[in-house]
């Protein structure tokens, strides 16, 4: 725990954070611009588990695992969907949301 | 002391979390969430969680800020400018995440969370063993079921990103 700072406070820069990723994820149109959106919220989250864990289980690490396991899971899920991205760059040059159709029809 | 160093993170969490989804220009929004991933490193710092910060430093802001950037790299120039939303769609958007932070500071600040009562050192060798248990509190499952998801993540990234030429000279060959 921090000298001097409560929990709501982390706990609110937490959810700001998050928020701000919600903003992003709604309003971007670039593939990768989204993911880095997506990255905003697994961080957020991940700090929200590790101060709970902190402040309010000090004797126990739950959070802390589940804060390791969200950023292998989130690198995971970036490579994978980095690798879609650059072939599907690769097959209609263009990673644009709106000229992504190809599962459409 | 650590206050002011909890605010002066703070306040640049939210500064270049703002920046990341503002930017234009996508490298620079790249950069700026390297900022605020290291940033949150330093709050783990601050909160005691040394192995957490050190993994946080370099899965995140060594590993995936990098190959974000080489993405970037390999499918826009370094000048790509963003196009922007229509403004109805933008305005939606900040509408709906002010009106979410501001239920969710409502709730968090209107519940009692009881008080810490004592704050014992996190040890790494508690982390380790705990970690790596299979007693009552063990999370040996969950540590090894997320390294077969690393592995298959690997591989299933590998070969979706070989591409499809390299598929028919090996069909031909």
């Amino acid at each position: 725990m921090i000298e001097g700072v409560s929990i709501q406070e982390i706990m609110a820069v937490s959810v700001i954070l998050f928020f701000i990723g919600v903003y992003g994820f709604l309003t971007r149109r670039n593939l990768i611009s989204i993911l880095i959106s997506l990255d905003l919220l697994l961080n957020a989250v991940a700090l929200n588990m590790a101060a709970i864990n902190r402040y309010l289980h000090p004797d126990h690490f739950q959070g802390h695992f589940f804060a390791v396991f969200i950023i292998a899971v989130a690198a995971a899920e970036v490579a994978v969907a980095i690798a879609i991205i650059v072939d599907l760059y690769r097959l209609i040059r263009s990673v644009d949301v709106e000229e992504v159709d190809k599962l459409k029809y | 002391m650590e206050r002011l160093l909890f605010y002066l993170i703070a306040a640049s969490l939210i500064g270049f979390g703002l920046l990341t989804v503002t930017s234009r220009r996508i490298l620079r929004a790249a950069v700026y969430l390297f900022f605020v991933l290291a940033g949150m490193a330093a709050l783990y710092f601050l909160m005691g969680y040394n192995f957490l910060a050190a993994v946080q430093l370099v899965v995140y802001a060594g590993g995936v800020v990098v190959l974000i950037i080489f993405a970037i790299l390999l499918t826009h120039g370094i000048d790509h400018r963003l196009r922007l939303a229509p403004a109805g769609q933008m305005l939606a958007a900040v509408a709906l995440s002010l009106a979410g932070i501001g239920v969710s500071l409502f709730a968090i600040y209107s519940y009692d969370f009881p008080k810490t009562l004592r704050e014992p050192e996190v040890a790494m060798s508690d982390i380790g063993r705990q970690l790596l248990d299979v007693g009552k509190e063990g999370y040996l499952l969950p540590f090894e079921v997320v390294s077969i998801l690393l592995l298959a993540a690997m591989v299933g990234a590998i070969v979706i990103a070989k591409g499809r030429k390299n598929k028919k000279q090996a069909g031909e060959g």
